[in-house]
């Protein structure tokens, strides 16, 4: 574990060692905002919750998470690092855990920073600040999710635009999972227990249920063993292809 | 020590490493010598750690590198093929990372940071980002990060390539410095990198090794090994330059390209033939506008090894 945290530790400085640190954090508050405050009708509603923030961070994220994950592994196959970094004694899981989590831990940062509205919406009224906590949690569950999508699609591409592509395409797909657009395509045809097993994949109906403030193990599990799955088909991809 | 039996790695129409046994003792600093493209890479990968041999085994100081393989990188300080490095870091918190992972803590990490940036003279650039380093400096810090840990084994991929001859020169004196006690390999094509730094050279084509000896008695192999180049000033009197060196007592044979009004005088086996051609010129006043002795040419050594 010390190993994932060094390489932890370097991850999160080379965020802010360039502007991309800035540029996200900067792009991802004023985005947050104004989706809050002009698509959401924050103040015409009249409500005090944060539902017109929250209801808009998949949307978010599906492009910029893929962002923040596209150098993962992409840009240490094309530059030959990963070659450096492989060869000093650490293991393949204990790269891949550290790169992920400093990613995580980053944009943990960036939602960490939108704080403001929780104080605009608690000096404008009285808010259920449970429900606001726990949509912040299924927000960082929905990144890490992203992001662990995100590592996976860096880790099969030397090139970037590729993997952020790759990785939009794949959330994108997981986002949708719960939607009827997607549904009623299997609708005719498809078993309902099929349906129901497409259904349950979606990102949306999970992180809708936590963001109501509904903290259900079940929703937990699903993006834990999600980013299990992800990060495992990392390092598979990463043992495959890491010296071509 | 460095054990391999029978190392081999294929993909899938390409055997790019095929059966390479071969044992390195310590205090020996070995040249990997070849064309691009011979193996010499996939096989230091292959020590390294970084791909899986398709078939054989490689152990680095007894700890077998697929079953064993934290303890064989412990042992190994690595250079990749390119030197490839964290551009945005700086020398300093790069060298510090590569401490971190090498589990260096204390007075010893301390004093093996001052080591390696004192030997490679990083001193001036420790607060610099690697990206704005120039080449020479860019490949300092690779070899820094390699023997930072002060390991057993050091595995150098091409360590001098891209460098001036200063730095050359450089790297290869810290290369004879290093070598009492450790094991050294190094990769390059330079015929007289291997004579400047090697104990051994291992000559690898195709995937195979083709031969395991000595750099003097390697060198020795060519052809032109010990011959001496002149051209002159014009082709006019090249004929009559030729037949005059031709009769000297050490030379065995001349060749004459009209083309660049150039000799070369190859000697008899074992024989120095500078000094007297260089007095030849001198007696005949030749109008030389080159003059120089050969150390013998990696590409005809390989013919007459591999033919």
């Amino acid at each position: 574990m010390h190993n994932v945290g060094v390489i932890l530790r370097r991850e999160l400085r080379s965020y802010f060692a360039t502007p991309l640190a800035y540029v996200f954090i900067l792009i991802f508050l004023v985005l947050a905002n104004s989706f809050t405050f002009y698509l959401g009708g924050f103040f015409e509603r009249g409500q005090a919750d944060l539902a017109p923030f929250f209801n808009f961070h998949p949307w978010l994220y599906l492009f910029l998470i893929p962002a923040l994950a596209m150098r993962l592994w992409a840009e240490e196959r094309k530059t030959g690092s990963i070659e450096l970094l492989l060869t000093q004694p650490v293991t393949l899981w204990e790269a891949v855990l550290g790169k992920f989590f400093a990613a995580w831990i980053f944009a943990a940062l960036a939602l960490a920073l939108t704080f403001p509205i929780w104080l605009t919406v608690n000096y404008l009224g009285s808010p259920d600040n449970g429900a606001i906590l726990a949509g912040y949690v299924g927000s960082l569950l929905l990144a890490g999710g992203f992001l662990a999508i995100g590592s996976c699609m860096s880790a099969l591409t030397r090139n970037q635009v590729i993997a952020f592509i790759l990785g939009v395409v794949v959330c994108f797909a997981f986002l949708l999972a719960g939607f009827p657009l997607v549904l009623d395509v299997f609708r005719s045809w498809a078993p309902q227990a099929l349906i129901d097993a497409i259904a349950s994949l979606s990102f949306l109906t999970h992180f809708e249920s936590i963001a109501k403030g509904v903290i259900d193990i079940r929703d937990f599990l699903y993006f834990a063993m999600l980013i299990a799955f992800f990060l495992l088909a990392t390092a598979i991809a990463l043992d495959v292809r890491k010296a071509e | 020590m460095i054990k391999t039996e029978r190392l081999s790695k294929r993909y899938d129409t390409l055997t790019a490493v095929d059966d390479v046994s071969f044992e390195v003792q310590p205090g020996e600093v070995l040249g990997f010598l070849g064309p691009n493209g011979a193996g010499k890479t996939t096989t230091m990968r292959m020590l390294a750690g970084f791909i899986a041999a398709t078939s054989g085994t490689a152990s680095i100081c007894g700890h077998d590198v697929e079953t064993d393989t934290l303890a064989a990188k412990r042992s190994i300080g690595y250079l990749p093929e390119g030197a490839p490095l964290y551009g945005e870091m700086t020398v300093r918190s790069f060298l510090e990372f590569i401490a971190d992972l090498r589990a260096l803590s204390g007075s010893a990490r301390a004093s093996r940071l001052d080591y390696a940036i004192g030997r490679l003279q990083l001193t001036a650039v420790l607060e610099q980002t690697i990206e704005t380093l120039s080449k020479g400096f860019r490949r300092r810090v690779g070899l820094a990060q390699a023997l930072l840990p002060d390991p057993p084994v050091l595995i150098l991929d091409e360590p001098t390539d891209g460098l001036d001859p200063n730095q050359k020169h450089e790297v290869r004196t810290l290369i004879n410095e290093m070598s009492r006690g450790k094991i050294i390999i190094i990769s390059t094509h330079l015929l007289e990198e291997v004579e400047a730094v090697c104990t051994r050279a291992i000559i690898i084509a195709r995937g195979r090794i083709v031969a395991d000896d000595t750099p003097q008695r390697l060198a020795a192999r060519s052809r032109y090994h010990n011959a001496v180049s002149l051209q002159l000033e014009s082709a006019q009197d090249l004929a009559a330059a030729r037949d005059a060196i031709a009769a000297l007592p050490l030379v065995a044979s001349v060749e004459m390209s009209e083309r660049d009004a150039r000799l070369t005088a190859l000697p008899r086996a074992g024989a120095q033939i500078l000094p007297s051609l260089s007095e030849l010129a001198a007696r005949r006043g030749m109008n030389l506008k080159e003059l120089h002795l050969e150390s013998g040419r990696l590409d005809e050594v390989f013919r007459t090894i591999t033919a």
